[in-house]
């Protein structure tokens, strides 16, 4: 199961995320969970929203340069470890970690982690394999 | 000192009658030489026995740039290739760069203007001069070293770059003059500054700096943190190399165009009318004693104007402005020739697009600086911030590589770059020349 992430490319300018708030905001987009990197020059932010598609159009329709990209979301246990036990099984397992940000959910127990590989269904097999709970964007 | 003091000090109507006799000459040989002149002429309704008096050259037709390329690499020479003993080739082109050859001759004429060249900005048999200009396929540093040994001066050869090691040959060595590109001199004098090295007790006492545009300020500056006279030089590879016009150091007031052996115009760039003496507009060269790579009426796209007026240093050839500026859009960055349009196919290169960018050059201390912005679409983007980064990289890399400048490259946002009339502005040169 794969989760659908928007990433948004910004220039490093006054006001930039406030812009990609406002509109998000105006079409009734939710933010459940991002994360923002950055260089000297620009910065890409990554959201995971609950109206995906109408989210990128309005950006789009802003001008905005919009990606979208399947992450995975994992539950992680709530305790020390917790996130170095999935860790460790990616990395026995040779599964390269591109980037990775956390969001804790309202209703929901655990924590989740929301990562960027490479290989994302060889990375959701040895997750599941592992008794890793994958989740899908209903679960936002 | 005045090197040929006979042809430098001609009266101009003796000048003017050498010059005469040497056009008919060159348009002849042209004519019975080159394909691509004997069709320029007679598309133009010409022959060169319509020549008769200076004026005529007005109804001779125009060469340009493209001519060049579009017959490289050696549809221009005027001889066989068995007596070409050197070529060299324009800086900083994609596609086809343009070509020049070299008689011996030729070799001895240019070794004999450049040795005038260095006397007029200082230099005399005796002294030691440290040649900065890059050797290569770039004329400056091969000009100016034949001139250098024309003169009897003693030349190091030491060209461009490793400028801590130059520094301690100026030291060791004591060079008297120096030849460089004015931009690399001031950086010669800061890093010299930073090994605790103050240029004024070196042992120079000229220099004779040029292949790009610098300004009287900048002239200022060079001679007081040198404490030498600076002089500018003029040339470029289709006419020559350095030494078609040289400033002497008594007036240092426009440059002497070496008169018995180019023919300077200024027309006016749109309607290719010549203009009179004092007015300002395109410099145009015809050579009148080039064997390999005669050139007719070439329009530098240089914008400048010519003087007549009696100079203080003898000389009697016209004198041209120091260039203020280009009919076109091409950009000189550290005596790097740079057309946007170079840019851009670097670009399609690197990304299979053509997408906006805009170039932004800055002077930093003393040295060029060149910024390209690209405009980033969809089809590039990636959430992966080291995509990103290889995807700058790469068009640096590769502008480095078919330009031979470094440039900074910027991702920006669609549509971010400034359009005007909806094209968009390609230049913003921040350089007070």
């Amino acid at each position: 199961m794969k989760v659908e992430q928007i990433s948004i490319f910004l220039e490093n300018k006054e006001g930039r995320i406030a812009e990609v708030t406002s509109i998000l905001y105006k079409a009734d987009v939710n933010i459940r969970a991002l994360s923002l990197a950055d260089t000297n020059d620009f910065g890409v932010l990554r959201l995971i929203v609950d109206k995906p598609e109408i989210a990128e159009k309005a950006l789009k329709d802003n001008e905005f340069t919009v990606g979208k990209t399947n992450v995975v979301a994992v539950e992680v246990d709530d305790q020390p470890g917790g996130l170095h036990k999935i860790l460790t099984i990616l990395d026995e397992e040779k599964i390269n970690v591109e980037y990775m940000y956390a969001y804790v959910p309202k209703n929901v127990e655990k924590p989740i982690m929301i990562f960027r590989f490479d290989n994302i269904e060889a990375a959701i097999n040895v997750l599941e394999s592992n008794n890793i709970k994958v989740v899908s964007n209903t679960a936002f | 000192m005045i090197y040929n003091i006979e042809y430098e000090t001609m009266p101009r109507e003796a000048i003017e009658a050498i010059q005469l006799k040497r056009l008919k000459a060159t348009l002849d040989n042209v004519y019975a030489t080159v394909p691509f002149y004997k069709e320029k002429f007679k598309e133009a309704g010409m022959e060169p026995s319509d020549i008769k008096t200076l004026k005529d050259l007005s109804k001779v037709p125009f060469t340009v740039k493209q001519d060049l390329r579009d017959n490289y690499p050696y549809g221009m020479f005027a001889v066989p290739m068995n007596n070409v003993v050197r070529i060299h080739a324009s800086s900083g082109t994609t596609g086809s760069p343009t070509v020049v050859g070299y008689t011996k001759r030729d070799i001895k004429t240019w070794s004999e203007l450049m040795a005038r060249s260095l006397a007029a900005g200082g230099a005399t048999p005796g002294d030691i001069i440290h040649n900065a200009y890059g050797y290569g396929l770039f004329t400056g540093g091969l000009g100016v070293h034949y001139g250098a040994e024309e003169l009897g001066a003693s030349v190091i050869p030491v060209s461009g770059g490793n400028t801590k090691r130059q520094i301690v040959i100026m030291k060791d060595f004591g060079p008297t003059i120096l030849t460089a590109t004015p931009s690399y001199t001031l950086h010669l004098a800061e890093v010299a500054n930073d090994m605790g090295i103050d240029f004024k007790d070196l042992n120079f006492k000229f220099g004779i700096f040029g292949a790009e545009p610098w300004s009287e300020t900048m002239r200022q500056d060079i001679q007081n943190k040198l404490g030498i006279t600076a002089c500018d030089i003029y040339g470029l590879s289709e006419v020559m190399g350095p030494g078609v016009a040289i400033e002497c150091f008594e007036a240092q007031k426009g440059l002497h165009v070496f008169e018995d052996h180019f023919i300077a115009e200024i027309i006016d760039p749109e309607t290719e009318e010549v203009l009179p003496y004092g007015e300002m507009g395109e410099l145009v060269f015809t050579s009148i004693t080039k064997e390999a790579f005669p050139i007719i009426r070439y329009r530098t796209r240089d914008i400048t104007s010519l003087s007549v007026e009696p100079c203080i240093c003898g000389r009697t050839h016209v004198r041209m402005n120091k260039v203020s500026g280009r009919t076109d859009d091409m950009l000189i960055i550290r005596g790097v020739n740079v057309f946007p349009s170079q840019i851009e196919s670097v670009l399609m290169k690197s990304n299979e697009i053509a997408p906006h960018y805009q170039l932004i050059v800055d002077r930093e201390g003393n040295l060029d600086n060149l910024t390209v912005k690209v405009e980033i679409d969809e089809a590039h983007f990636a959430d992966e911030v080291k995509q990103l980064q290889n995807l700058s990289n790469k068009i640096s890399h590769n502008i480095k590589e078919y330009l031979g400048v470094s440039a900074k490259v910027k991702l920006v946002e669609p549509k971010s770059i400034a359009r005007s009339e909806g094209k968009a502005v390609r230049v913003i040169d921040n350089r007070k020349l």
